[in-house]
């Protein structure tokens, strides 16, 4: 990551949307910074976080999204100012909170940077965050560029402070995980100190005159933002069509006005300050244009809003034809992109483009068709996950009482895809694996046979999955827990959590450890290690058929793969093609075709296994997979003992 | 031609590969040594769970002018350039024309899908042969190959880097990404991506195009 503490300013450096949100909290004097870590808004913090010790900044990886909102606004509550950063997912975890500071309001600067994920690239869906700024009124900035993520940070925590409001700042991926050219501005001398005024509070209720006052300082903020210069205009002073975007899709706006040649004819409209609306610059255009496009992110919000508008100053403003999101051309799901708009853009003026030659374009697709296969995600060579996975199958398939799998979020969730056998049959939330698995468990007053294993990994385990595990203590439901137990949230770059023992900057941390949380419950729990798999399974199976009455916890527990890959094999792992069957073997291949391992390649030649040393890690798994005895192993370090 | 002049804008690049292989640090020193150069550069990273095998894409698209968007139109690739070979056909299949180089490493990684059983890894020569009929030229070389014999295939990524400048696909030289390379890197691994990038160099002065 880039160092985005430069003190040199007017430099022109190349940030990424996450560094240019980072420096801009930098420029805006921020003094704590806490989140929780969840694509694409991980490298927020991060950024922050490797400046911040020289930078006297705060910095914390909290146990989920909501204490991260909570300790940010304890800051500002103390004059501070406080920038919490997350996913769309993780808002929806602090909403509760976010929707009682919304009342309650705030003192120092106070800036929620939420990251949408468009398309649901890597999440669960693709939840548009900003219809939450109305309803819970917020001011909403939504920056279009790098330049702009980065000033916009800093005006957000100064407009907060004006307002005594905290202001959501909105991103999304495409914008989150490019770099671009910013300039940077200068840093701050100023040492706050943290002092709380017991003369004020900040409490929520009683709600309804809180919730006039919300309306009012709503009013102060549309004046402070109604000549900003984050909304632009640029263009012929009477287009034939006016393009009014926002966020990331802006600079698809301008590629296809290059591409096209639409300069002379069609202008563009960019609003970043989208919550709180610039009425009287966007009554200005309208007048000026019988036709809009609306392009955003994903659903019709500033297209609705628009309209709004437009049937308000019916009577001296006629109303324009509106395209967006809810009107067409365009989709009302999925990311945009510069092609998505070449369309739309053709299709509203009736213009003919050609990207490539069409005789080319056909051969192009017919070649990838032909020739490129594809490329699927799955769990890497050596995951614990998979190890952890077909324990649990096998448990499943000697149970025969048709046992399913009930998962959440983290890598653990290649169990919905090939990779992890498909094994996993519910996926909601951070720690619904848990929830849904206590809910099955108490379904057996309604005749429900079916084993059930929950599956949660370790950072989810503090996330979001000790309320149902007291629950199940509580109410005494008959579930089987398994967690993943990787030592890190591995998903997102191995942020520390509780139990690892270390705090954001690798200081030691006192762990909690999630078998003395159980032990404190009164739960049984054991450790055991996924790669030896005729235990694990053994455990399991074992485990699925506790008669006690209550929950009982499996920590699956072994080091991600990825940081195996980093410290050594533990074997050196190779196939004796002798004794290996190939397609003769179980179902045909079995190590590849049904164990599914990607260090394991078939080798088309000789017709046998064969292991790809480059990616093999030395799990050791495969040798005990396979049935003919052809995976060999020669031990390279001591191999640690499956008890920790 | 001086070695500072664009030759079009803007100049959209794409580098591809596989989660892993390092092609998105490959951009971002590229996208660091042409912003250094005074180019307004966009890198925009595509990618789902990247570490996890899928395919990566990094497009920079470089101007003097202006800051494009981080994703290229389709068809609009001026130079395409990959760590994997397949990678290569399935950005030359979207963004590919006439008009477009390439140049790529020839290790495969095998997809997910191949070594599972479920689909077929296509041969060297067809794909080398698919990429020729499609791209205006192309150059193929096994690059990890070199990296291993240097002891450490993660310098495959820096070795094509070399090879991309000695080609003079970027209005970049050498001694500019030198100069980024020192920046990124302590002076062990700068050694080491020093070499790997010098070697690079050397393969571009002794290959030739494929038309």
């Amino acid at each position: 990551m880039a160092d985005i503490s430069n003190k040199t300013e007017g430099l022109a450096d190349l940030l990424l949307g996450s560094e240019a949100i980072g420096r801009g909290a930098l420029e805006g004097g921020v003094n704590v910074v806490a989140s929780y870590p969840g694509n694409p808004s991980t490298e927020i913090t991060e950024a922050i976080r490797q400046v911040a010790e020289k930078m006297n900044i705060y910095v914390e990886w909290s146990v989920n999204e909501k204490v991260a909102v909570e300790t940010a606004a304890a800051a500002s509550f103390a004059g501070l100012r406080g920038l919490s950063a997350m996913k769309q997912n993780g808002l929806n975890v602090a909403l509760d909170f976010v929707s009682g500071i919304s009342t309650s309001g705030s003192n120092g600067g106070l800036v929620l940077v939420v990251c949408d994920d468009p398309s649901g690239i890597t999440s669960t869906s693709e939840q548009d965050s900003r219809p939450l700024a109305r309803s819970l009124d917020f001011p909403l900035l939504e920056p279009g560029t790098f330049q702009e993520a980065k000033d916009m940070t800093r005006f957000g925590l100064e407009l907060s402070e004006k307002i005594g409001r905290m202001v959501l700042f909105r991103s999304a991926t495409r914008l989150q995980h490019a770099r671009g050219r910013t300039l940077l501005g200068s840093l701050p001398e100023e040492k706050r100190k943290a002092h709380f005024d017991t003369s004020k509070q900040y409490v929520a209720f009683p709600s309804l005159p809180r919730h006039v006052e919300a309306k009012e300082r709503m009013a102060q903020a549309k004046e402070l933002c109604k000549d900003s210069a984050f909304n632009v205009y640029e263009g012929p002073e009477n287009p034939d069509l006016l393009i009014i975007t926002c966020g990331s899709c802006y600079l698809y706006a301008l590629d296809a006005m290059n591409l096209l040649g639409l300069w002379d004819r069609v202008g563009i409209l960019k609003i970043g300050t989208v919550w709180p609306l610039p009425d009287d610059l966007i009554k200005t255009h309208m007048a000026k244009n019988s036709r809009i496009l609306v392009l955003e992110e994903v659903e019709p919000f500033l297209e609705g809003n628009l309209k709004e508008l437009a049937v308000e100053w019916a009577a001296d403003v006629s109303m324009p034809t509106f395209f967006g999101r809810r009107t067409g051309p365009l989709s009302d799901t999925g990311e945009l992109n510069p092609d998505i708009i070449i369309t739309a853009l053709t299709e509203i003026l009736e213009l003919t483009y050609e990207a490539r030659p069409p005789a080319y374009d056909q051969q192009a697709k017919a070649m990838v068709e032909k020739l490129v296969p594809p490329r699927s995600l799955a769990l890497c060579a050596g995951c614990p996950h998979r190890a952890s996975y077909w324990a649990i199958k096998n448990a499943e398939v000697l149970d025969t009482r048709d046992g399913f799998v009930t998962g959440d979020i983290g890598c653990y969730s290649f169990g919905l895809f090939p990779s992890g056998y498909s094994i996993m049959k519910t996926e909601q939330a951070m720690g619904s694996g848990p929830g849904v698995g206590y809910g099955f468990g108490k379904l057996g007053q309604f005749d429900m046979q079916q084993p059930v294993v929950a599956v949660v990994g370790d950072g989810t385990f503090y996330h979001g999955a000790l309320p149902a595990l007291v629950s199940a203590v509580n109410n005494q439901s008959n579930l089987t827990l398994v967690v993943l137990d990787n030592g890190a949230t591995a998903m997102t770059g191995f942020q520390p959590h509780p139990g690892t023992g270390l705090d954001a900057f690798g200081h030691p941390a006192k762990p909690v450890l999630i078998e003395d949380i159980c032990k404190s419950l009164g739960v049984r729990v054991e450790i055991i290690d996924p790669y030896d798999s005729e235990a694990a399974t053994q455990k399991v199976l074992d485990f699925m058929n506790d008669e006690q009455q209550g929950p009982r916890v499996l920590i699956m527990r072994q080091q991600c793969a990825l940081q195996m890959a980093r410290s050594g094999k533990l074997y050196d792992v190779w196939v004796d093609q002798e004794k290996c069957v190939g397609e003769d073997c179980g179902c045909n291949r079995y190590c590849s075709r049904a164990f599914k391992c990607p260090g394991i390649m078939w080798d088309a030649q000789a017709q046998k296994a064969r292991i790809d040393e480059a990616i093999c890690v030395g799990c050791g798994v495969c040798a005990q997979v396979c049935r003919h005895e052809a995976i060999l192993l020669k031990p390279l370090k001591a191999v640690q003992g499956k008890d920790s | 031609m001086t070695k500072h002049a664009l030759q079009k804008d803007p100049l959209n690049a794409i580098i591809t590969g596989v989660g892993g292989q390092g092609n998105v640090l490959m951009a971002q020193l590229f996208g660091r040594a042409l912003t250094d150069k005074g180019f307004a550069v966009t890198v925009g990273d595509t990618y789902g769970a990247a570490q996890r095998g899928g395919p990566v894409s990094s497009h920079l698209r470089i101007s003097k002018q202006t800051l494009y968007s981080p994703l290229t139109p389709s068809g609009q690739a001026d130079i395409i350039i990959s760590l994997e070979p397949v990678e290569a056909l399935r950005v030359l299949g979207g963004w590919g024309n006439p008009g477009v180089v390439v140049i790529s490493n020839t290790r495969p990684s095998y997809p997910f899908d191949v070594t599972s059983g479920g689909a077929d890894y296509p041969a060297l020569a067809d794909i080398t042969a698919a990429a020729e009929e499609l791209a205006q030229k192309t150059l193929f070389i096994d690059a990890s190959e070199i990296a291993l014999e240097m002891g450490a295939p993660v310098l495959t990524n820096t070795i094509m880097s070399g090879l991309a400048v000695g080609l003079d696909l970027f209005p970049i030289t050498a001694d500019d990404f030198i100069a980024v390379l020192k920046n990124q890197f302590d002076d062990k691994k700068f050694n080491l991506n020093h070499s790997a990038f010098q070697k690079g160099l050397d393969l571009a002065a002794s290959n030739k195009w494929s038309d």
